[in-house]
């Protein structure tokens, strides 16, 4: 029996949509291997109720663990818990997010509990007693496949990559608790500082609209939030240009140094395509870029390409995506 | 104060890239390398602490093979006190192996604060950092875009998806270096003959066995070519028409 471990990442005693993708994950594992699924779920009290959401996907069992001090992240109470449930529970695969929670996280309990691990795969497969991933290098220049040979194999997965499919288990409640007291972590978050929380997360949306330095001014990243409400299901993000100049926050840059994204649909708008910045989009299923030069490198990428003037094309755009929208 | 900073020799990533007879690594014929931006964020870090505290020690270690001396040099160039090379025959992939012989330079080195990159963009792995942190069972924040430092008590920013957490911690502690913290200061020329002179200790250092490994690489399907659909908001249907019917994403 090789169970399969799934960390299931929630904020403000929500489940992010990577939480489900990580279950699907561990879920198409775990019909290979035979064994079941455990998610760790883990939050102020009243995180249990989610427990069900988890189930819909494919979770065997729910491990909740509930205390006043997960309100916020509380990374070493979060990996003494982790680690240790993991130790207990003999599993052949580990999944974490590569979220910027799960980035931090999963290193710590790898650590805690002595192995190896691989961030930011794309793909995972059993291979008898070792666990093999896709994994892109060199700012995704380079696609590695690499195996994982201790038990067990802790891996983060990329977010939206593997699509979240529901396949419903049981996913039978255990309740578990913190290792020592969660209120006594050295490292505390003060204060969590969300934008607009009503809009999506980069990481999570279908559909990404990207601004740079042709916005011009922060104002006008207006026109880009227009055409995201339009769709229902995007969020906007920015070239290192935008965020250098503080027109939007740091969190938002996509690229080498910052998020790296591959929604269905990622809208360039005045963004040159430089090679850092199509580092982080590159593997988005679709592209389309708006740019009035057209040897701009953006458009060697693009499935497709519309040469001219943003500030009149994006608003044109923005209306004809309403007018679908409403047509259903 | 004393600071370590763990940096890394990287490959330039414009670089076409392509694979090695072996199969299993980068051909790094006509490649040029240079220091990981994320840590050479962190070595600024460590000097704007030293700016305001001269008496503070910057420690500049790097492991791998003689090459990364280079960039122990360029550190130092920038104004790092001394440099120590943990000499391997290369850079392993499994970043446990890595964070193994770091721990073990930096553990008995009385350091206040080590700095590491966020991640490496060559292995893409964003694990050394942390590692290191949890085998000295020292306190991490991870991804830091700004750091305040008042007496033993550190107050990071930390870029999270759709915001920012902001972050207390005890010292002595480990952080890992976001974009947004700093610009890297450029080596004056007075650095760099200074550097010629600071000490850089070569110690030879083990890599334990290492549990992830790569099989094998390959480059990934070219993208198809990028097309032009059209000109001004007179494309807009064409687009709607090709996002509805054939891309299926709308
Ligand atoms: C180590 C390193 C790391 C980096 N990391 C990142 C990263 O993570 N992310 C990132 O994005 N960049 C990164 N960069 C920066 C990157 O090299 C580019 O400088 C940046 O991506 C360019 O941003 P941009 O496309 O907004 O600006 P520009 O390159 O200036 O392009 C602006 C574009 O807007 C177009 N334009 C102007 N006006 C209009 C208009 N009215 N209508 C239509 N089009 C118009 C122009 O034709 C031009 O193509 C990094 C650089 C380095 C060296
Ligand atoms: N060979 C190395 N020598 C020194 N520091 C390293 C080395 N490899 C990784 N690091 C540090 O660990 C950070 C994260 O690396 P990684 O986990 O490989 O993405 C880097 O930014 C460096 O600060």
């Amino acid at each position: 029996m090789a169970n399969i471990f799934a960390f299931a990442e929630s904020r403000g005693g929500e489940l992010k949509k990577i939480a489900f993708e990580a279950v699907t994950a561990a879920r198409s594992l775990a019909d290979k291997t035979g064994g079941s699924v455990h998610a760790l779920l883990v939050g102020a009290p009243g995180i249990a109720a989610k427990s069900s959401e988890l189930a819909k996907f494919g979770a065997d069992t729910v491990i909740v663990v509930e205390h006043a001090a997960f309100e916020k992240y509380n990374p070493e109470a979060l990996a003494a818990v982790a680690a240790e449930r993991i130790k207990s529970g003999d599993y052949k695969v580990v999944i974490f997010p590569s979220s910027a929670l799960g980035s931090d996280l999963a290193p710590r309990v790898a650590a805690k509990i002595g192995v190896g691990l691989v961030t930011d795969v794309t793909g995972i497969d059993v291979d008898g007693d070792a666990v093999v991933v896709k994994h892109p290098m060199n700012i995704g220049k380079v696609i590695g496949t690499v195996k994982l040979t201790a038990k067990p194999a802790i891996v983060g997965i990329r977010a939206n990559n593997f699509t979240a499919v529901e396949n419903a288990k049981s996913g039978a409640v255990e309740t578990a608790q913190p290792v020592g007291d969660p209120s006594a972590s050295r490292v505390v978050v003060k204060e969590l500082k969300l934008g607009n929380t009503t809009k999506l997360d980069l990481g999570e949306a279908p559909v990404i609209i990207s601004g740079g330095r042709g916005v011009k001014e922060p104002e006008n990243f207006k026109m880009l939030e227009d055409l995201a409400d339009a769709f229902g299901n995007a969020a906007v993000g920015a070239t290192r240009v935008v965020t250098d100049a503080g027109w939007r926050p740091h969190s938002d840059q996509i690229g080498q140094t910052g998020r790296l994204v591959s929604p269905d649909l990622y809208i360039a708008v005045g963004i040159s395509g430089a090679i850092q910045h199509l580092a982080g989009m590159r593997t988005s299923k679709t592209i389309v870029a708006i740019n009035k030069d057209k040897e701009a490198p953006i458009f060697k990428v693009a499935d497709y390409g519309i040469v001219g003037d943003l500030f009149e094309i994006v608003p044109e755009l923005a209306k004809a995506v309403k007018e679908v929208k409403a047509r259903g | 104060m004393k600071i370590a900073v763990c940096i890394k020799r990287v490959p330039d990533m414009e670089a076409r890239f392509q694979i090695a007879a072996t199969g299993t690594s980068v051909d790094e014929t006509g490649l040029k390398f240079d220091i990981n931006d994320f840590d050479a964020w962190g070595v600024e870090a460590a000097l704007q602490i030293k700016d305001k505290d001269p008496s503070t020690e910057v420690v500049a270690i790097s492991l791998g093979a003689d090459s990364v001396q280079e960039v122990i040099r360029k550190a130092l160039s920038m104004g790092a006190d001394r440099g120590v090379h943990l000499k391997t025959d290369g850079i392993p992939f499994d970043g446990f192996a890595i964070a193994q012989a770091l721990a073990a330079e930096i553990k008995d080195g009385g350091y206040d604060l080590v700095f590491f990159g966020k991640k490496s963009p060559d292995s893409n792995n964003g694990v050394v950092g942390v590692v290191v942190a949890e085998m000295l069972d020292m306190p991490v924040v991870t991804a830091i875009s700004k750091l305040d430092i008042a007496g033993n008590v550190g107050t990071a920013k930390r870029e999270i998806e759709g915001g920012q957490e902001i972050v207390e911690f005890p010292l002595p502690a480990v952080l890992t270096v976001d974009e947004g913290l700093n610009t890297a200061r450029y080596p004056s020329l007075k650095g760099i003959m200074a550097a010629k002179k600071k000490p850089l200790e070569v110690k030879p250092a083990t890599v334990g066995e290492q549990s992830v490994n790569i099989t094998s690489l390959e480059l990934p399907p070219e993208r198809a070519a990028g097309r032009i659909i059209g000109e001004g908001a007179g494309a807009v249907s064409e687009l709607i028409n090709l996002l509805q019917t054939e891309a299926k994403v709308l």
